[in-house]
């Protein structure tokens, strides 16, 4: 993983710095081109924190062991920039374990480069764009509202005796982060194929 | 380890390419205006790549302070500091207007000319940026760290404070000069008994290292001339501050004319520290007078003004050997020494030449009493035993303002001519000139009135720009231009736009400010009495007929939102708190019917306006700064009931009293 990320900074820097009107030589080009799998990513996801900032969504999920599955997803969904955006997002973080869950296969399956729309779709099931620290979310309870998620799915909320509920997974902990909260929970939000 | 050698692989050709992308040497020149073919690559910062240089460019009559990049020639932050600024709230908040008091009362507009920015040991340091104010003689520091004006003092005894705000090579001194000379004190009498009654004051602020603040620690009660520019010696002559003096005829009409009667006017050179010394020792005659000092507080968020009652002066003659004057041909503007500080530069704004005078010069011809006469007292230093030439006739028309490089050069304005003039200090030949488009006063190149010159660029900034951009009626931008002065020959590279006139600048490396820069307020940190520190303190309290709400802001809500009871003839205070902690969040409120601008609020900041509704309804506010996804649903609504109603005040978000809700 972290060489990975190495291959993908060096590749930045040189798209980066390459002039912009020298044409690129042909060898050049086709190094960039084999040396990388995965596409250069140079969205406001690559902005990085400075001291005494907050964090944000991806910038606090990538700083956990427990959300490497979830990363790795995002990454290869390449949804990294709708996590760090003004939002407001409220996310619904699945846990290592909550893949591990689905039927055998499932995640390498989602992870070919075919499926990117698919897992990126899956993914997004996870996100409101909006503020849902706990409270709002009892309050979502006790008055029925249904959370809109940014797959364009509902999700239900319920306040089982103070346990919060959503998709049917319960919220295990919640973080608040510089664009909105992130809530873990034990499973993935699969939506359903309908409505 | 396979990945370790792709890396360096990479890695090696990433640096093929920096050393590959060095501008190659092109073509001939085009004809517009000896532009070199690459210039568009000199000045081009590539998406998302920083310039390399912050440029502090006056806004003259608009009153404020522009922030450009350097080479880019981009616009970053327009500064609001002595006028009202209805995008930013600045002068129109409760806790900004403060800012704008004087002893004539509030005044909502400034002419701001030169700014300087602090030294340590006679090299810019990127800690504060000084401006002074020339209609309402005052001085403003800026902070570096956040881009806000953090203070404002007034110029008391001074009229049109114009050679002004240089700073001294360690940041002890701030300095203003009148350009008017004025009663001393003020009092009714006839203008025509100006001659020998007039009085021009010098002023010097005693800087605080740790705060910024300033604080008049004296003036010199000068002859009623007008003192035009100053600059601060350097190195050698750092002890000393020179002035450019005109109009010593002390006439008081048709200046134009009257005023250039005298074929030679003066730079006055003070000993300043002489000066201090003598009032750290008790010297000098406190005297009554009354000037506002504002200063802002960035853990309060407000500014307060208090109102000062003394002013310490010093009457040249109680400190003997301290002031001289230098004769210097007509009419000189711009006072500029360079940065060995032995050359001291007056450029007579309708002579042919410039006079250079000799520092060590100065100090032998006063060890050696090489006086020719005095006036009021101060003697006048023989004009040959200063001199040290003058740059050669035919240099150009109206010299007005010099900088300097690190190499021995010289580059002067010339308005008549519309050109810069890179000359040599040492032998006083012309080295190079350029054409400007058109009618240059100041240039600044970064660092380029201190001992170290950071000297790359030149920005010239032209009075004047006529054909140059698309036309826009009878006005039209006035303009800077950017040259390349790192070779022989001075290379054009840019035009662009200024607000206002761009009076003056002052420039410096990007590294020396950018990672200081503040990305938000901490919350916990906030002392506003006003404040809240989360969504359950917010809350409408009346007192009276005014009637304070506590709001917060987060993404992407008002709490509360939802307000009532509030009548006709009340006076509301919005108090408002941007809870957020995170950079580049504001958010902005506006409430229709309000008599004042919208309010810009950064994380972490309360800040204030006032509503007085003249109208029965439902009426809503608004967030105006596009703040997140949900924007456009950061809204409310204040129901205001007639006089006399009995409407208890409510105030709800989504149904519940913020901090109270149902036990969910």
């Amino acid at each position: 993983m972290k060489s990975k990320q190495l291959v993908i900074i060096m590749i930045s820097m040189f798209l980066f710095i390459a002039c912009k009107k020298e044409p690129l030589a042909n060898d050049q080009t086709s190094v960039t081109a084999t040396s990388t799998v995965e596409k250069e990513h140079q969205g406001q996801a690559s902005v990085a924190a400075s001291e005494g900032e907050d964090l944000n969504v991806l910038q606090v999920a990538m700083s956990l062991p427990d959300f490497k599955t979830l990363v790795v997803a995002v990454e290869a969904a390449g949804v990294q920039d709708a996590l760090v955006n003004a939002g407001p997002l409220t996310v619904f973080a699945p846990v290592n374990t909550a893949f591990d869950k689905l039927p055998e296969g499932t995640v390498e399956t989602l992870l070919k480069p075919e499926n990117k729309e698919k897992l990126a779709f899956i993914l997004v099931n996870h996100v409101a764009p909006s503020n849902y620290p706990i409270k709002q979310l009892k309050k979502e309870a006790k008055k029925g509202r249904k959370l809109y998620m940014a797959s364009g799915k509902y999700l239900e909320v319920e306040n089982k005796d103070g346990k919060i509920f959503v998709g049917g997974t319960e919220i295990l902990k919640s973080v608040k982060v510089s664009n909105g909260w992130i809530h873990v929970v034990g499973d993935v939000l699969v939506p359903s194929e309908g409505k | 380890m396979k990945t370790i050698f792709k890396s360096i692989f990479l890695f090696l050709i990433t640096t093929t390419f920096i050393v590959s992308c060095a501008p190659s040497e092109k073509k001939g020149n085009s004809n517009k205006g000896a532009i070199a073919g690459n210039a568009a690559e000199k000045v081009y910062v590539a998406p998302g790549e920083h310039d390399s240089h912050y440029a502090f460019i006056s806004g003259g009559f608009s009153g404020q302070l522009s922030v450009y990049g350097l080479p880019s020639g981009r616009l970053f932050r327009v500064i609001p500091v002595f006028s009202q600024d209805p995008e930013k709230g600045y002068g129109y908040s409760e806790e900004t207007k403060p800012m704008l008091m004087t002893s004539h009362g509030f005044i909502p507009w400034g002419d701001s000319h030169h700014p300087d920015i602090s030294q340590t040991n006679g090299s810019v340091d990127g800690r504060w940026v000084f401006i002074n104010e020339n209609n309402t003689p005052r001085i403003a520091r800026i902070s570096l760290e956040t881009f806000e004006t953090e203070e404002i003092i007034e110029i008391p005894n001074s009229a049109g404070n114009h050679s002004s705000s240089y700073v001294t090579e360690n940041s002890e001194y701030v300095v203003a000069g009148t350009r008017f000379a004025i009663p001393y004190p003020q009092k009714d009498m006839p203008i025509s008994e100006m001659k020998g009654n007039f009085k021009g004051a010098l002023s010097f602020l005693k800087i605080d290292q740790e705060t910024g603040h300033m604080n008049i620690d004296f003036q010199i009660m000068m002859p009623g001339f007008n003192y035009d520019k100053a600059h601060p010696g350097r190195n050698k002559s750092s002890d000393w501050f020179f002035f450019t003096t005109y109009n010593t005829e002390e006439s008081h009409t048709l200046m134009e004319v009257n005023a250039s009667q005298n074929d030679k006017d003066y730079i006055a050179a003070i000993n300043w520290k002489k000066i201090a010394e003598y009032v750290a020792n008790g010297g000098g005659k406190k005297v009554p007078a009354n000037y506002a000092h504002n200063i802002w507080d960035d853990d309060k968020h407000m500014a307060t003004t208090t109102m000062k009652k003394e002013v310490l002066i010093v009457e040249p003659k109680e400190v003997p050997g301290a002031i001289y004057f230098l004769p210097t041909a007509k009419s000189p503007h711009g006072c500029d020494v360079d940065p060995t500080g032995e050359y001291i530069i007056g450029s007579g704004k309708l002579a042919a030449s410039m006079t250079i005078h000799s520092f060590s010069k100065m100090i032998k011809a006063i060890e050696d009493k090489a006086f020719d006469g005095d006036a009021y007292g101060i003697p006048i230093i023989k004009y040959e035993a200063v001199n040290y030439g003058a740059v050669a006739p035919g240099a150009g028309l109206g010299p007005l303002h010099t900088e300097f490089d690190s190499r021995g050069n010289a580059y002067t304005t010339f308005f008549i001519s519309s050109e810069v003039v890179k000359w040599n200090i040492k032998d006083l030949k012309v080295v190079d000139r350029h054409p400007v488009y058109y009618s240059v006063g100041h240039l600044m190149i970064p660092g380029g009135n201190s001992r170290t010159p950071d000297d790359k660029y030149l920005v010239a900034m032209n009075k004047i720009t006529k054909d140059r951009y698309l036309p826009t009626g009878p006005e039209v931008c006035q303009s800077a231009q950017l040259f390349d002065i790192s070779g022989d020959k001075m290379e054009l590279l840019l035009d662009f736009p200024t607000i206002g006139e761009p009076h003056y600048a002052a420039g410096i490396a990007a590294e020396k400010i950018a990672s200081k820069s503040k990305k938000i307020f901490r919350l916990a940190d906030n002392t506003h009495p006003y404040a809240v520190k989360s969504e359950a303190e917010t809350r409408v309290v009346r007192e009276g007929k005014n009637v304070h709400i506590y709001m917060s802001m987060i993404r992407s809500h008002f709490s509360p939102d939802n307000i009532e009871g509030v009548k006709v003839g009340d006076k509301v205070y919005f108090h408002v708190t941007n809870l957020e902690q995170d950079y580049d969040v504001p958010h902005g409120i506006a409430m229709i019917g309000a008599n004042t601008s919208e309010l810009l609020v950064m994380p972490g900041r309360t800040t204030t306006f006032t509503w007085e509704p003249k109208q029965v309804g439902v009426w809503p506010f608004y967030c105006t700064d596009f703040c997140s996804a949900l924007h456009q649903e950061m809204q409310g609504y204040v129901r205001v009931s007639a006089k006399g109603s009995n409407v208890p005040i409510s105030y709800t978000l989504d149904g519940d009293i913020p901090g109270k809700e149902d036990d969910l």
